[in-house]
């Protein structure tokens, strides 16, 4: 006698969890997915992993049967921040009681994951993406380690969208996992791709209907396979009317489920139960969900501001004028509508017996708003600065009457501000946008600002500090050599002594920075601030007479604690001798390697490049990352969280990018040149420039660092100079060189608009213009590619494809991971006579100015990659400043933060 | 010859008994373990068991010849410890696939003269994979519960070599055993698909885990069909426990195996709970008295001894088991 095998989706933790015909729908938890969840991914980066412990607790409390675990985010080491939570995620019996969602992009990411969990795991998730060879390899990998598997619907040439797309592809995946991988057909949970529905578009009006239909036909036709999705997107076009979107919800999953969606991410807050949905809206939702008539969707608009009970917002409608004086006050200034604040600011000086009370009160009353829905998350940065250019307005009207008082009563005149601080761009840095807007979040809150701007010497801010009586000292800075400056400025307080806290910001510093090299040096409290909403709190307790003190010290032994833990870190890490990395370099063969000689060698300066070509070349998502919405484009548009945010933004930026355009407001000049090349002594590449009207070639040599970290068997360790081919090859090869820049007019845009006190369309200009350099070195490297060098003449990539850098070659900056050494940029400088000849001049920190400007170098070589440094040995560190004919202190200096501390 | 597969089908087969409480009785000493050939060892080397395969073969051969004699159908070899993992403590890494192979060549030698002997009913050799003395998914600090002493990588290349010695000295099958983490099972499952894909075998696998104390679950927290779940993806012959326990306290337990297992189900309890000298003293009688309760409910369809068992034992549970038919399966055709 034989048993019949039953086929159910069996999964563990410490207990199982077995998923029958009979069983209820499985909820899985996503609130640890650093990706969804602000708060998991905060408390990952800045290591709170009890408290994101808590997150997973809380979850399986509530009912979640299975925990998704997603770290995915460009800012953290996703694999190691994988294996660490995981670690210790196993170690807490209520919380590995359920299976786990190793949920990645990455394939590393979830094997890491998979090797430390010994529970049957869910992979969240595969796909045909990117062709069956890697599908089958990681299904066969999966299988292998004991896991069930969610396979998107997504394939080679897309996602799918529709009802056949889904069946097509989620067959073929079927198949090849089933009779190619001898994938249990049980382990199989398809993800059929839940999209909004009711967003105006016709091509959205079956996303439901598809995907319940979809779903019914894998369940009859792929045996034993389950369905999954993420439930919340279908009614994204609801967003802020949680009634209509919990009726969708339910009515969504009411029927997805009677089709056989059996598993799904779904927050339980945000569901009604089917039954008590009245009929009206029931029938309403319905007709949308299931695409029941051609105007469902216009009518449930309609119905749904009934639904909300409050009329909804929109243009025309202003019954809000009618409110009381100090609802419409704080209204414009959480909605940042600036059309009546001076009408409504007159009001209320006319009704106060003084005009400073106005700010003290009605402005101040609404600007908490402000704070406190910044602060819990629910206002987001572009909002909050537009509310800054409210209140800016308001002040600005009172500013004359408050003048007029002061003559009348000098005594009173005078109010105590909440504190005065001043704010630089450290000596050599020319970036603010960061530092712009941490001083428009905190003018918010009633600080008074001095701000000086840009490349500011320490003798100025130190000589200012006094003069101003300020009470903090805020300093910014974006490239290297500026956590020196820093530093520097530190010992100068120290040496005055200062008795003033030191706010440190700005992309390249960090805590471990902060604590191990600036802390050290003054005595009063440093704290590193990297974004606005902290920096509110941080200056508020910095400041607040009664925790003062209390939190200077916390800081300082925060500090001194981190500081101690940095430095004992226990994984020591292994290099290898300048020798044994020279010999285990990357080797290209260059008796075969294709070398393309340029179409056109030597200089070409790009006096005026038309702004309209590069706007397609644009790579957003680091645009809605400098306001602190996190999230690629265009995805981001729809974001659960940030989407109607970004929306906004994105819209006045299309705004002003177009005036930008229509009237020429920024320049774009730029300048290249391809040459000879060849690699010289393991590590340099000599170039030989032939300037015009001579005909003796100039030779210029960048210096080029290579990795030094001891890492697998095998793993080359790379340096630029092996992309060109050395000079013993016999082998001529080609380097290209190039700078552009579209901030020519940036900074004049940009101060225009702070005097008319607009600091949103002050930090709009420069983000632009950023973002508009980029796309121009994108661009330009694409000429280079297909004409001037030509080695790439019949490249089609689509736009996407350049954001992600799917062509051949490479173009690394200085100043950037694979060649952090500034110093090179002053031999592009003298190798282009880039100053000369387009105007970009180079700082005492190297940082470009106008700071809207990109510069770096060309390889073409198709097995040239992009690779991080990492950090050198003192050997080499010597080695270069040799080679580069340069005191070992200066070297030193200028490779700081790579060179390995003992 | 029959497949092991097919036996199974027809009846309940005998693994046998603890190997180490009969080497107890040989009383070696230091010297006898070191042998002539590590006489010159630097570490001490008395209670490393698996070396016995090399300095003292005769005894190992003896070992395995009293159970076959006692009717066990299938004797474990003697490589409980033979990892590099587990062999780091007498600094005897590179010996590793000798110790493997050596012990498997020996166990095969007796079970074939026992199967020339008897034809009808073969004997097999089973590749023992113990747990080593490290665990994946704990930390050995308490305060640091995010440290782990071993990694599933270095797991799985230990394991990896001790499963091609094995089957190199002739075992038939693998038994990943004594499982208390069971994500150390998973490297030595994943080792050994790695080298069936490699070498284009098919390799009947056991694997019994061992569900510590009173609580009911593995030492790394997983209760019987959370286990189950977590080992079952492989092509697997039996799932089972041993150690630990006595036959009686592991009936619940392989009562879950029986009923959510589509495998053969295997156990191989010890000689009762150690008595205050850590002695296991459960008689054969008390011990086959017990083990009537798997067979009559059908609960079983490997049974063999570990700690504190001999070959009287396994004659005790041979003689009970004849008289029943063993639990219905399915089994996967190889």
């Amino acid at each position: 006698m034989e048993k019949t095998k039953t086929k159910f989706l069996r999964l563990s933790g410490l207990e199982p969890l077995v998923v029958t015909p009979e069983s209820n729908f499985i909820n899985v938890g996503e609130r640890t997915n650093v990706a969804g969840s602000k708060r998991f991914l905060r408390l990952i980066k800045e290591e709170k992993f009890e408290e994101a412990l808590d997150v997973a607790r809380d979850q399986v409390e509530n009912g979640a049967q299975i925990i998704d675990i997603n770290m995915d985010d460009g800012l953290i080491d996703g694999k190691e921040a994988m294996v660490k939570f995981l670690n210790l995620v196993i170690a807490e019996p209520d919380i590995a009681r359920v299976p786990i969602m190793i949920d990645s992009s990455k394939w590393e990411i979830i094997e890491a994951g998979l090797q430390v969990v010994q529970g049957k795991c869910v992979v969240n998730s595969i796909s045909l993406k990117e062709g069956e060879e890697a599908f089958i390899h990681h299904a066969k990998l999966i299988k292998r380690y004991g896991a069930a598997v969610i396979v998107m619907a997504f394939d080679e040439v897309g996602q799918a969208d529709n009802y056949e797309r889904r069946i097509e592809i989620s067959k073929r995946s079927y198949d090849i996992l089933v009779n190619k991988v001898g994938f249990p057909a049980e382990d199989i949970i398809f993800d059929l791709n839940i999209f909004p529905v009711a967003t105006g578009m016709d091509e959205h009006k079956l996303n439901a209907l598809d995907f319940i239909r979809a779903t019914k036909w894998v369940r009859e036709n792929l045996p034993y396979a389950s369905v999954s999705g993420g439930v919340s997107n279908v009614s994204f076009s609801f967003r802020g009317n949680n009634p209509v979107r919990e009726a969708m919800h339910s009515v969504f999953l009411y029927h997805a489920i009677k089709a056989g969606m059996n598993m799904g991410i779904v927050n339980p807050t945000m569901l009604e139960v089917y039954d008590n949905i009245p009929k009206d809206l029931l029938e309403h939702v319905e007709d949308v969900i299931l695409n029941r008539r051609d105007d469902a969707t216009e009518r449930l608009l309609d119905f749904a501001e009934s639904v909300v009970g409050k009329a909804k917002e929109s243009k025309v409608d202003l019954s809000w004028r009618e409110e009381p004086l100090q609802d419409r006050i704080t209204r414009a200034l959480v909605k940042g509508i600036d059309q009546y604040i001076e009408e409504d600011v007159e009001e209320a000086r006319q009704a106060a017996d003084k005009p400073i009370e106005v700010i003290e009160g009605h402005l101040m009353i609404g600007m908490n708003v402000v704070g406190d829905l910044f602060g819990s998350g629910k206002m987001f940065l572009p909002q909050v600065v537009k509310s800054a250019r409210v209140m800016k307005k308001a002040v600005a009207y009172l500013l004359p009457y408050i003048e007029e008082e002061k003559l009348l009563n000098p005594k009173e005149g005078d109010s105590e501000g909440a504190g005065k601080i001043l704010m630089a761009t450290v000596k050599g840095d020319v970036h603010d946008i960061g530092k712009n807007i941490v001083s428009v979040v905190l003018a918010c809150n009633n600080y008074e600002i001095v701000d000086l701007g840009v490349m500011v010497p320490p003798e100025k801010i130190i000589e200012e500090a006094i003069a101003h009586k300020v009470d903090i000292i805020g300093l910014s800075g974006l490239i290297t050599p500026s956590l020196d400056e820093m530093v520097h400025l530190a010992k100068e307080m120290e040496r005055k002594n200062f008795k003033i806290p030191l706010l440190i910001g700005g992309a390249t510093t960090s805590k471990a920075h902060t604590a191990v090299k600036i802390d050290p040096q003054y005595s009063e409290a440093v704290v590193h601030v990297n974004d606005a909403s902290r920096a509110v709190t941080v200056v508020g307790d910095l400041l607040q007479k009664e925790t003062s003190d209390k939190y200077k010290k916390t800081i300082k032994e925060e500090y001194d604690s981190f500081r101690e833990k940095f430095l004992k870190r226990s994984v020591k890490k292994e290099y290898k001798t300048l020798q044994q990395i020279r010999d285990n370099k990357f080797k290209i063969d260059w008796k075969t390697s294709e070398i393309s000689r340029p179409n056109e060698l030597g200089a070409h300066i790009i006096e005026d490049e038309n702004l309209e070509k590069l706007v397609p070349f644009i790579d957003w998502t680091p645009f809605f990352r400098s306001w602190e919405l996190h999230g690629k484009y265009p995805d981001i548009l729809t974001d659960e969280v940030v989407g109607e945010q970004a929306t906004e933004l994105f819209a006045d930026a299309q705004n002003m990018l177009q005036e930008i355009l229509s009237k020429k407001l920024l320049k774009a000049k730029g300048i290249f040149g391809l040459f000879p090349a060849n690699t010289i002594n393991d590590d340099d590449i000599e170039v030989s420039v032939v300037e015009p009207n001579s005909d003796v070639a100039d030779t210029y040599i960048f210096r080029t660092l290579r990795q030094q970290l001891k890492r697998k068997e095998g793993v080359p360790d790379y340096a630029l100079a092996d992309f060109i081919a050395p000079k013993e090859s016999g082998v001529q090869d080609y380097i290209g060189a190039f700078c552009v820049t579209t901030g020519f007019g940036a900074e004049e845009l940009a101060a225009e608009y702070r005097e008319k006190l607009d600091d949103y369309n002050s930090i709009m200009v420069k983000a632009l213009a950023d973002r508009l350099a980029e796309a121009f070195a994108e661009y330009l490297h694409k000429e280079v590619r297909t004409k001037y060098w030509g080695y790439a003449a019949d490249e089609d990539l689509s736009n996407e494809d350049l954001i992600k850098e799917s062509y051949k070659g490479i173009r690394p900056a200085p100043g950037y991971p694979a060649c952090p050494d500034h110093l090179e940029k002053l031999t592009i400088w003298e190798m282009l006579k880039v100053e000369e000849n387009i105007g970009v001049k180079l700082t005492d920190s190297l940082a470009m100015w106008p700071s809207a400007a990109v510069s770096g170098y060309y390889f073409a070589n198709k097995e040239a990659k992009y690779f991080g440094l990492g950090k050198i040995k003192e050997d080499q560190v010597s080695d270069y400043a040799n080679r580069k004919g340069i005191p070992l202190d200066e070297a030193r200096k200028w490779l700081a933060p790579n060179i390995v501390e003992d | 010859m029959k497949k092991i597969q097919d036996i199974l089908k027809e009846r309940i087969l005998v693994l046998d008994g603890a190997m180490g409480t009969m080497l107890q009785r040989y009383k070696f000493t230091e010297e006898d373990f070191r042998g002539e050939r590590f006489k010159d060892w630097e570490y001490p080397l008395q209670g490393n068991n698996d070396l016995l395969s090399l300095t003292q073969p005769k005894a190992i051969a003896d070992v395995h010849r009293k159970y076959f004699a006692a009717g066990a159908d299938i004797v474990e070899t003697n490589t409980f410890s033979g990892t590099t993992i587990a062999m780091a403590d007498y600094h005897m890494e590179e010996l590793v696939y000798e110790l493997n192979y050596e012990s498997a060549r020996i166990a095969r030698m007796v079970a074939d003269e026992f199967t020339q002997k008897e034809p009808n009913k073969p004997r097999f050799v089973a590749g023992s994979m113990g747990p080593t003395n490290k665990t994946a998914s704990m930390s050995p600090d308490v305060n640091d519960p995010g440290f782990r002493a071993i990694s599933f990588d270095e797991l799985r290349v230990a394991y990896k070599e001790q499963a091609e010695a094995l089957l190199d000295g002739g075992a038939d099958l693998l038994l990943v055993e004594t499982i208390f983490d069971t994500l150390n099972a998973k490297a030595a499952l994943f080792a050994i698909e790695e080298v069936k894909e490699e070498r284009n075998i098919e390799v009947p696998v056991m694997v019994s885990g061992t569900i510590t104390d009173a609580s009911g679950r593995t030492l790394s927290g997983q209760t019987a069909e959370a286990f189950l779940i977590s080992i079952s993806h492989i092509p697997i012959l039996s799932v089972g426990f041993n150690c630990a326990l006595g036959a009686s306290q592991l009936v619940p337990h392989l009562e879950v195996l029986a009923t959510k297992s589509e495998h053969a189900v295997s156990a191989h309890p010890n000689a009762g709970l150690p008595n205050a000298f850590g002695e296991y003293d459960e008689t054969p009688e008390q011990m086959a008295a017990q083990m009537k309760e798997y067979v009559e409910k059908g609960l079983v369809n490997i049974v063999g001894g570990c700690c504190g068992t001999t070959p009287e034992h396994i004659t005790a549970i041979a003689n009970l088991v004849k008289g029943y038919s063993p639990r219905p399966i399915l089994v996967e055709q190889l």
